[in-house]
């Protein structure tokens, strides 16, 4: 199939997300340049994960388009799913194997062909070189978060999904987090975070989404924010 | 890094080496069916001790009913162990074909069917005093066991997402496991009776048609059963 390429990495219009009867994405327009970090902020409800799963084709949309890294979905889907690294609160490891073995089966799933190198770089960057052999069910909550990462980025995708990844962590593994995300985005890859953290989002950022009742409600580049601080923008745009 | 697409082998094996790896150091899975399945061939027979004539007629229905029970203990784990942490998306978000996740996870099942079998039979053996080491019964053994393992993995794709997915998979999978059920004890009656191939013919046939059929239908639908 051949389409004219965008100037976006990813690129919604319209987009609509329906359950049954009930509508959890009300036609949401958002686009995001190669190389932004894009904090996407709301309540609880207010369909940031719903729109999250659509983007990494693990949930198909009801209506309008949706392309990401110049592919669409939900037709070219393994296209997109290779260009794509996606971090959720659960950690999608399995307890039962070690953190190389984990990370070797992420590799296979992704045909990569130097797989050693591979994990060896990838558990340097997460910092879990030393735990390589330690099987994933002896991990604390913010390694297993770490190792998550390496999961996600074993293929060196372009994309980046992060969904809510600071859910359960404290406040030393959340600062570990900072700079595993921090390294992932300085690689000049496309970031998409949603969280409710809103001290942390501010800090990763460049751009600042608020997503409300299944709509984008505003939208603020970081420097925009001068003025004002997120938690005012934030509260402004939720009550508008 | 440019990374090119795994193939659907290569991305089926990985997703069967796995399994066998977590399985064979937790061991859960295994044991539980294996347990189970000792359990219910001790209770059927000092159920049917007393009675010899009844208990040659009913060797291969009791035989099935375990195999089926374990196996739905089986399959409802190895879909549980995907999901809980959140791992089936991990497999969803592979560039692949996710016929291959399919296939995958239905190769490492009927390992797992098949290594409770193998240790399962030499007790029935002994417990029963009949000899179930026959070519003809060991063929239709291991064509009941695809059967039952092609339609279960999809079915328990499917239960799998609900909240209820311990009672919905054996309520989903008990009836449209009838047909591969039936043909397998008819089956294996028949070795153990000694009758005609003829007469064992339509039920071998049956579970053939069954196999191949539900080995296609998740190559077309296993996509729509995993996705939102």
């Amino acid at each position: 199939m051949v389409h004219s390429k965008s100037n976006f990495m990813i690129e919604t219009k319209k987009l609509v997300k329906r359950f049954g009867l009930k509508i959890v994405l009300r036609g949401v327009d958002f686009s995001v340049q190669p190389g932004e970090f894009v904090a996407l902020l709301g309540p609880n409800g207010a369909g940031k994960t719903t729109f999250l799963r659509i983007l990494a084709s693990l949930s198909r949309p009801s209506l309008g388009e949706v392309t990401v890294a110049n592919h669409k979905l939900p037709d070219e889907a393994a296209k997109v799913r290779a260009k794509l690294g996606v971090v959720s609160h659960l950690p999608l490891l399995y307890p039962d194997l070690t953190a190389e073995e984990n990370l070797l089966f992420y590799a296979r799933m992704y045909g990569i062909e130097e797989q050693e190198n591979r994990i060896t770089e990838v558990l340097d960057m997460v910092g879990l070189e030393h735990r390589r052999k330690d099987l994933v069910s002896t991990f604390s909550r913010g390694m297993q978060q770490r190792l998550a990462i390496g999961r996600a980025v074993v293929h060196d995708p372009e994309v980046m999904l992060f969904d809510e990844p600071y859910t359960g962590l404290d406040q030393d593994a959340s600062e570990m987090l900072d700079d595993v995300l921090r390294s992932v985005a300085a690689k000049g890859r496309t970031v998409v975070m949603t969280s409710h953290d809103l001290a942390r989002a501010e800090d990763l950022a460049t751009r600042f989404d608020i997503l409300s009742r299944g709509v984008i409600v505003a939208s603020a580049k970081q420097e925009e924010l001068k003025k004002t601080n997120l938690l005012a923008f934030y509260k402004g745009a939720i009550e508008s | 890094m440019k990374n090119p697409t795994p193939s659907f082998f290569k991305a089926m094996m990985a997703i069967v080496r796995k399994d066998l790896a977590a399985e064979f150091r937790s061991r859960e899975l295994l044991s539980a069916m294996l347990v189970f399945s000792l359990l219910v061939i001790l209770i059927f027979n000092f159920a049917l001790e007393l009675d010899v004539k009844v208990r040659e007629s009913v060797t291969a229905g009791v035989l099935w009913t375990t195999f089926a029970f374990a196996g739905t203990l089986g399959l409802n784990r190895s879909m549980a162990v995907e999901k809980d942490r959140g791992c089936m998306d991990g497999l969803l978000l592979a560039p692949v074909d996710r016929s291959a996740i399919y296939f995958g996870k239905a190769i490492s099942n009927l390992a797992f069917m098949l290594i409770v079998e193998i240790i399962v039979l030499p007790v029935y053996s002994m417990l029963y005093n009949i000899n179930l080491f026959q070519p003809g019964l060991l063929l239709v053994i291991l064509l009941g066991s695809i059967g039952y393992i092609a339609v279960g993995t999809l079915l328990a794709a499917m239960s799998v997402q609900t909240r209820t997915r311990d009672v919905m998979l054996p309520i989903l999978l008990f009836p449209v496991a009838i047909p591969v059920l039936l043909a397998s004890v008819k089956a294996s009656s028949g070795y153990l009776n000694g009758a005609d191939f003829a007469e064992i013919l339509a039920p071998l046939n049956l579970l053939i048609v069954y196999d191949l059929i539900f080995i296609a239908v998740p190559l077309m639908f296993f996509e729509h059963v995993v996705e939102e």
